[in-house]
């Protein structure tokens, strides 16, 4: 079933938006992550402007992470004290993104580092969590204990001051490195167009020690308020948010994010990480070897100017 | 507004002044439909054009074969065409040309092969042709077209024609009798919202003997419509409501799913 889109400009197949909706929802809520670093690439092969794409894919993530925290809250798995200090750093992120993004536009090349920049962070991030992962499991093969948390063992993020006790997490920690993840996350955010769950993700069991148990539902209530955030923001100063768009992808999202979140909890925690960590180098792997390989078609056109005055 | 009555009401002076003493022949000209609606399931779509070519007393009798050539304009707009090099072992966009006010949408329309019509000469001069329409250019300091096969030109058109944006058919006006004509105008999915222009020019033995025009608009209706134009004016109360309905599908979603 054709549907015109009538911000995007173009005609797609219903059911192929909702298929794709679908399948990055169940990803996003088996992994705890928004998708967005899936979702626009998809969108952009399928033949929406890459900015249409960009625009409506924030609000699909605000929809899905919406209804993951939903299901996160009831089970008590959302630790608010550490959502909203990661929110402070997340606000003053996006601001220096967006920033940052209008700059890099006045010199140019903004497409090449937005490439680079995927490219970059997806490798490291995929490779580093695959890494891990994989040893993880190596060590639950052989019997030894799994644990991400070593008991006793302080690295210097510990010994800051300003310290806080986030009770449903149950650590004891500085807010420092929080905001700072936060001002991380909403800056890589406005940058590249994505929801950064997937870095925020590992961020906070790695570097903030924060338990598995609420590592999910927190980086959902993040990613929700910065991504609602995000399409006001497009919706204000670009006017390309395609709502139709938008609501299409938010059924399949939601839909597959409760499977994808009911599938999710019967991986275990390592081959979970393994599997995400993956599935990032994938996409990382394909923004490089798309720079690397000589392109089909050298040339591109890019509209620029509306209507004549 | 008044700029642009100004600059028609001229046109039509000059036009008349020009085409007074010469003119033997008129066209008559109509296209199916004037307005094309945009619907939530529209998937492309063709016009007919059709008219016929009125010959009045001062028509030459010995006056042979007529030609007849058919511009399709859509809605201008500037476009950059970028070309990728390879630098540091990487494909970067390092060259570009700016193109200025282009139209989105481009067919021509003849009934034999342009070089059969015209002379070089006249082709050029009348844009005859996707190879001799005027794209106008940045080029350095300067607003110019360029060669035809220019790199950026012609991968320029080379792109807008794979996406049926821009094309060029030489068989495609019929002569249904001597003095009645028709062409379709082939319409893709992704064809840009606004007016366009018809051309319709009448040639006979590599000369321009008479041409008019006709335009036609493609319009959003209904849905599509409001949501398009209040997205453009009310950026805010949109991003507000889509926000809102982000929120709602979220949260119907875990009521519908809720397990226990």
């Amino acid at each position: 079933m054709q549907l015109y889109l009538p911000i995007a400009d173009i005609p797609v197949n219903v059911f192929l938006i909702l298929a794709m909706g679908a399948a990055v929802g169940f990803v996003s809520g088996m992994f705890g992550i928004g998708g967005g670093f899936l979702m626009t690439p998809l969108l952009i092969f399928v033949g929406i402007a890459p900015a249409v794409a960009v625009a409506s894919v924030a609000s699909h993530i605000a929809a899905s992470s919406f209804s993951g925290a939903i299901s996160y809250w009831r089970r008590r798995a959302i630790d608010p004290l550490l959502a909203a200090v990661l929110l402070v750093g997340g606000t003053i992120g996006t601001a220096l993104g967006v920033w940052t993004f209008t700059f890099l536009r006045s010199l140019g090349q903004l497409d090449l580092m937005i490439a680079l920049s995927y490219v970059i962070l997806l490798t490291t991030v995929g490779g580093l969590m695959f890494w891990e992962g994989l040893r993880a499991m190596l060590r639950s093969r052989r019997g030894g204990p799994v644990t991400l948390r070593k008991p006793g063992s302080h690295g210097w993020i510990h010994g800051l001051p300003l310290k806080l006790r986030f009770k449903r997490s149950k650590i004891y920690l500085s807010v420092i490195p929080v905001v700072v993840v936060g001002l991380v996350i909403g800056f890589i955010g406005a940058v590249m167009g994505i929801g950064g769950g997937f870095i925020l993700v590992p961020l906070m069991i790695y570097v903030l020690r924060v338990p598995t148990s609420t590592v999910i539902g927190t980086s959902m209530v993040l990613t929700l308020v910065t991504m609602v955030f995000a399409t006001m923001l497009h919706a204000v100063t670009n006017h390309l948010v395609d709502a139709v768009l938008a609501l299409i992808l938010m059924i399949g999202g939601v839909t597959g994010a409760q499977f994808g979140a009911r599938a999710g909890q019967k991986i275990r925690g390592e081959h979970l990480r393994l599997l995400l960590g993956l599935l990032v180098l994938a996409v990382g792997v394909r923004f490089a070897v798309e720079l690397v390989i000589r392109p089909q078609d050298l040339f591109s056109i890019r509209e620029t100017g509306g209507a004549p005055p | 507004m008044r700029l642009r009555a100004v600059l028609a009401i001229i046109g039509l002076v000059a036009a008349s002044l020009m085409a007074a003493p010469a003119r033997a022949e008129r066209l008559i000209v109509s296209v199916s439909n004037h307005r094309v609606t945009v619907t939530p399931n529209y998937s492309g779509g063709e016009l007919v054009l059709f008219g016929s070519v009125e010959k009045d007393d001062k028509t030459p009798s010995n006056r042979g074969n007529y030609d007849l050539v058919v511009t399709v304009a859509g809605p201008r707009a500037d476009m950059v065409t970028r070309r990728k090099e390879r630098k540091f072992g990487i494909w970067i966009n390092t060259d570009s040309r700016q193109f200025l006010q282009v139209p989105g949408y481009l067919a021509l329309f003849s009934n034999r092969p342009f070089d059969q019509i015209a002379s070089p000469e006249v082709q050029r001069r009348q844009q005859l042709g996707l190879n001799n329409v005027l794209l106008m250019q940045r080029v350095g300091p300067d607003f110019a077209d360029v060669v035809p096969n220019d790199p950026f030109r012609s991968a320029f058109v080379r792109l807008r024609s794979e996406h049926g944006l821009y094309r060029e058919a030489t068989s495609a006006v019929t002569f249904l009798t001597p003095t009645l004509f028709r062409t379709g105008i082939p319409l893709p999915a992704e064809v840009p919202i606004g007016t366009y222009n018809v051309e319709i020019k009448l040639f006979s033995d590599g000369a321009l003997v008479t041409k008019t025009e006709t335009a036609f608009e493609i319009v959003k209706v209904g849905f599509e419509q409001f949501v398009a134009t209040t997205a453009r004016q009310n950026g805010l109360v949109y991003g507000l409501v889509t926000a809102f309905m982000a929120l709602m599908t979220g949260w119907m979603a875990s009521i519908v799913f809720r397990k226990d």
